[in-house]
C-alpha cells in the first residue's frame, strides 16, 4: 500500500467524512489515493478557505475538521486560518504537502519550512519521514487535537512517503498511542473543589464568566444546573456564547470591552467570580488591577498554563468543565441535601434585584426606523424571523470580524452551545464565510447565516464560487457600510476622528457579484423591506446573499482598551468623510507634482500654493 | 494598584526538562522562550541514559509568576516529558569553558599554568603565541578566572552553560 493510501485509511479510520482543500503538486499522491476513497473533498478556492471551513465545521460538530494544502504557498495559505483555530482552542487536522525528502532544505520548488512556520500556532506538528510512520502518527494528531485543550495539530507529508510502499499489516493504525508528555487533567482536585463549593455558599454577590471552554466540554447542562440551583447570574465571553440560554432570567449577556452594562458591572461589583473555560483576555478585564476588585476568583480550565497568566486567582482549579461541575454540584448538595435547599442564599437577593433592574433599565433600542437601515434592526429581526420560523434549534450563525461581529454579540441572543461560529483570539477578518460553509457541512439540517460586514466578506469573497459550485444554501447577510467600522470607531473615539483609510468605495456591487457566481441575492435599504427578505433567504434551499445597506456612522458603546469595564463610553457619531484619491492623483504625487494639484488630507489645495512644512 | 499584576523580585532560575529526541524540539523550546517574551540566560542539551530522550537545562531569569509560566508553558509541550525548577541550593551545577590565552613568552605561559592549577583546570593545547585552558565549576569559579587572565589577553573563548543535576537520589521521571 502507498503512503498516501495509508494515510486516507488513518483519516477514515478516526471518523473523517470530510475534508476542506487543495490540491497541488506535493499532494498528487494524496489527491490520487483520494480518487478511490469515499471521503468527500469539498474544493474550496483558496487555502485559507478550507482552513477556516475545517474550523467552522470541527465548532459547529464538535468533532475535529480537516484542511489540506499543497507546499509551499499552499502551506503558508493555511497558515492564517490554523491560527485562527489555535487561538480559539478549535480542534482542526491541517495537512500540508510536502517536497520530496531527498530534496528537503534545497529551497526546492514550492518548498517551505512548514514545520517551522506552523509551530507556534498549533498545539502540536508533525514531519512524516517514512511512510510506516503515518499509521502512529495520524492517530497521535487526532488525540492531540480533540482532547484536553484542543487545538490544530499540523502534519506534514512530503511527497516520496505518500509514493513509498509499506506493509500496513506489518504497521497497522494502534488503537492508543504512547504519549509520555501528553496527560490532560480532566477531574478537579477534590479540596479544590470542595473549597469552590464552600466559597459559593458563601459568597453574597457571585457571578459566573463562562468562556469558551464550557461549549467545548458540552458542560451547558451542569452550567444551567450550578446557576439556578444557586441563584447565580451568568454572563459569558465572546467564545462562551451559547453556553448559557441568553433568554434566561440569569443571564447577563455577554462581558467585556463590547460587554453589556449588566454583566460589567456584575463583574465589577461581585464579591464571588467563578470563572469557567475562559482565559480572561485583554478583551474581557480591561484594567487588569481594577477587574473585579471586590472578588474572590474561581477559576476553573484544563489548561494549568491559563490558571495565573493574566489573573491572580484564589481558588484553581485544573480540570474538564463539565467534570469539575458536576463534582461542585454533588458537592453542594452533600452539604445542603439533596433538595438544594439553603443553596439560595438569602442574602442574595438584593444582588439579583439589582442586576435585574440594570438589566430592565439597560434594554437596548432595536427598531429603529432609519434609512440608512440600522444594525440593531437587522439583528432584531433576525431573531423575529428565527422564532416565526421555528428555527431556535436548528440555527447557526457565523460572524465575521469588526463590528458585525460586535453588534451580533452584544444584541443577538443565543440559546444553544456551537450555534454562535466567531473569530474571537486571534479576530480573523474573512473567517466568517468559509466558516459558514463548514458549519453548513457539519451541520446540514441547521439553517446556517453569515453575518459579514463589507471588509471581511471581501477578504474571503472567492468562496462564493464553493458555495454555488455545491449550492451550499448559506445565508449571506452583508451589513454594508462601505467602512472599516471597527477601526473607523477607534479612530473617531481615540485619534481625533482622523479617519485613514477606513473608507471604501462604491465599487463592487455586492449583488451583482453574487449573481454573477450565480448566486441569489437581494439589496435591502429599507428597515421595512428586512424582514420579507431574510424569511424569503431563510425558506429558499439555495444559496442567498442581503445586501443591507446600513449607516455607517453607527457605532458600538465600548469600554477604552486597557479601561475599566464599568467606563463604557457611547461611539462618536462621525459621518465618514476620508476622500479615497484617484489615481490620477496619486501619480500626481508619486511624479513631485503635488504642490501644483496637491494632494493633502485637507482636501484638494490651491494651485500653486506651496505646501509648508518645517524640515529639521 | 489593585490586587492584580504586582510586582515580584526577579532572581535566577535553572529549569531542568526531559524531553523526546525529536528534530525539531530545540527549535519548539526557544520558540517557545522567544515568542513569550522570557529571558534565557543559557541552555544547554544533551543526551541522556534513556536513548530517545534528551536532557535540557535552561538558565532564566524573571520573577515567580514569570518562572511559573515557563514551567507551565514548557509542560504544555508536547515533546516535553517533565519540567522542573531545581532548587538552586539542592543541585550539582557546572559549566565548561575553553579558553585560548595569549602567552608569547616563558613567563605568561608558567604563570597560566599556575593559575590553572590553582582552579584545578587543564592545559589542552599549547602553540608559540597561546595557551587553550579547559576549566569547569561553577559559573562563578569561571567568571573568577576568566578575570584572572584576562591581562594576558583572551584570544577564544567558549562557554557551554549552565547544566545541573537533584543532589541525592532523587530523579527527574516521565510522569506514570
Amino acid at each position: 500500500m502507498r503512503g498516501a493510501e495509508a494515510f486516507i485509511k488513518a483519516l477514515e479510520y478516526e471518523g473523517v467524512k470530510v475534508i476542506f482543500g487543495y490540491p497541488g503538486g506535493a499532494l498528487l499522491p494524496f489527491y490520487d489515493a483520494l480518487y478511490d476513497s469515499d471521503l468527500i473533498h469539498i474544493l474550496t478556492r483558496h487555502e485559507q478557505g478550507a482552513a477556516h471551513a475545517a474550523d467552522g465545521y470541527a465548532r459547529a460538530s464538535g468533532k475535529v475538521g480537516v484542511c489540506v494544502g499543497t507546499s509551499g504557498p499552499g502551506a503558508t495559505n493555511l497558515v492564517t486560518g490554523v491560527a485562527t483555530a489555535y487561538a480559539d482552542s478549535s480542534p482542526v487536522i491541517a495537512i500540508t504537502g510536502q517536497v520530496p525528502t531527498r530534496l528537503i532544505g534545497n529551497d526546492a520548488f514550492q518548498e517551505i519550512d512548514a514545520l517551522g512556520i506552523f509551530m507556534p500556532i498549533v498545539k502540536h506538528n508533525f514531519q512524516i519521514r517514512r511512510s510506516k510512520d503515518i499509521p502512529a502518527t495520524v492517530r497521535a494528531a487526532f488525540e492531540i487535537a480533540k482532547t484536553g485543550r484542543p487545538g490544530p495539530v499540523h502534519i506534514d507529508l512530503p511527497k516520496d512517503v505518500q509514493e513509498e510502499e509499506f506493509d500496513i499489516e506489518s504497521n497497522p493504525i494502534p488503537a492508543k498511542v504512547d504519549l509520555p508528555g501528553y496527560k490532560p487533567t480532566l477531574k478537579g482536585h477534590p479540596k479544590q473543589i470542595k473549597m469552590a463549593a464552600k466559597a459559593i455558599m458563601a459568597a453574597e454577590r457571585p457571578v459566573i464568566i463562562a468562556g469558551g471552554g464550557v461549549n467545548i466540554s458540552n458542560a451547558t447542562e451542569e452550567l444551567l444546573k450550578l446557576a439556578e440551583l444557586c441563584g447565580i447570574p451568568v454572563c459569558t465571553t465572546l467564545m462562551g456564547k451559547g453556553s448559557f440560554p441568553e433568554d434566561h432570567p440569569l443571564s447577563l449577556g455577554m462581558v467585556g470591552m463590547h460587554g453589556t452594562k449588566p454583566a460589567n458591572y456584575a463583574v465589577s461589583e461581585c464579591d464571588l467570580l467563578i470563572a469557567i473555560g475562559c482565559r480572561f483576555s485583554d478583551r474581557i478585564t480591561g484594567d487588569i488591577s481594577s477587574f473585579a476588585p471586590y472578588a474572590k476568583i474561581i477559576h476553573i480550565d484544563i489548561d494549568p498554563a491559563e490558571i495565573g497568566k493574566n489573573i491572580d486567582v484564589d481558588i484553581p482549579i485544573v480540570g474538564d468543565a463539565k467534570l469539575v461541575l458536576k463534582d461542585i454540584i454533588a458537592c453542594l448538595l452533600k452539604s445542603c441535601g439533596t433538595d438544594g435547599k439553603g443553596l439560595n442564599n438569602q442574602n442574595r437577593e438584593g444582588w439579583l434585584r439589582y442586576l435585574e433592574s440594570l438589566k430592565r433599565s439597560n434594554i437596548p433600542k432595536m427598531d429603529y426606523e432609519d434609512i440608512p437601515i440600522k444594525p440593531q434592526r437587522i439583528v432584531k429581526e433576525l431573531m423575529n424571523v428565527i422564532q416565526e420560523l421555528k428555527l431556535k434549534d436548528r440555527f447557526i450563525v457565523t460572524t465575521d470580524v469588526g463590528q458585525n461581529q460586535m453588534w451580533m454579540a452584544h444584541y443577538f441572543k443565543v440559546h444553544l452551545p456551537r450555534t454562535f461560529i466567531s473569530s474571537g483570539g486571534l479576530g480573523t477578518m474573512g473567517f466568517g464565510l468559509p466558516a459558514a460553509i463548514g458549519a453548513k457541512i457539519a451541520r446540514p439540517e441547521s439553517k446556517v447565516v453569515c453575518v459579514t460586514g463589507d471588509g471581511g466578506f471581501m477578504m474571503n469573497i472567492q468562496e462564493l464560487a464553493t458555495i454555488a459550485d455545491y449550492g451550499i444554501p448559506v445565508v449571506i447577510c452583508i451589513f454594508d457600510n462601505r467602512t472599516l467600522g471597527m477601526v473607523y470607531q477607534w479612530q473617531n473615539l481615540f485619534y481625533g476622528g482622523r479617519q485613514c483609510n477606513v473608507t471604501f468605495g462604491e465599487s463592487p456591487d455586492f449583488v451583482k457579484v453574487a449573481k454573477g457566481y450565480g448566486i441569489e441575492a437581494q439589496r435591502v435599504t429599507d428597515p421595512k423591506d428586512i424582514k420579507e427578505v431574510l424569511r424569503e433567504a431563510l425558506l429558499s434551499d439555495e444559496p442567498y446573499l442581503i445586501d443591507f445597506v446600513i449607516d455607517p456612522s453607527e457605532g458600538l458603546p465600548m469600554v477604552p482598551p486597557g479601561g475599566k469595564l464599568k467606563n463604557i463610553i457611547e461611539p462618536v457619531r462621525a459621518p465618514p468623510r476620508e476622500r479615497i484619491p484617484s489615481f490620477q492623483e496619486i501619480k500626481r504625487k508619486l511624479l513631485g507634482e503635488t504642490r501644483e494639484k496637491g494632494l493633502s488630507k485637507d482636501g484638494p489645495q490651491e494651485m500653486g500654493t506651496p505646501v509648508e512644512r518645517e524640515t529639521y | 494598584m489593585g490586587k492584580h499584576g504586582k510586582k515580584q523580585e526577579t532572581s535566577t532560575h535553572i529549569i531542568s526538562a526531559l524531553v523526546l529526541n525529536n528534530p525539531g524540539v530545540l527549535q519548539r523550546i526557544a520558540g517557545l522562550f522567544s515568542r513569550r517574551g522570557y529571558n534565557i540566560s543559557s541552555i544547554t542539551v544533551g543526551t541522556t541514559e534513556t536513548p530517545n530522550m534528551a536532557r535540557m537545562t535552561i538558565v532564566v531569569k524573571g520573577d515567580d509568576k514569570i518562572l511559573e509560566q515557563v514551567v507551565k508553558q514548557l509542560n504544555k509541550l508536547i515533546e516535553v516529558i517533565k519540567v522542573s525548577d531545581l532548587d538552586v541550593n539542592k543541585c550539582v551545577k557546572r559549566e565548561l569553558c575553553l579558553i585560548k590565552i595569549h602567552t608569547p613568552d616563558e613567563s605568561s605561559k608558567s604563570q597560566v599554568i599556575q593559575y590553572t592549577n590553582v582552579f584545578r583546570g587543564k592545559i589542552v593545547d599549547i602553540s608559540h603565541e597561546s595557551l587553550t585552558v579547559e576549566i569547569t565549576g561553577s559559573s562563578d569559579k569561571i567568571d573568577a578566572f576568566i578575570d584572572l587572565v584576562r591581562t594576558f589577553g583572551i584570544k577564544e573563548m567558549a562557554r557551554t552553560g549552565l547544566t545541573a543535576l537533584m543532589r541525592g537520589s532523587k530523579v527527574l521521571k516521565p510522569r506514570k
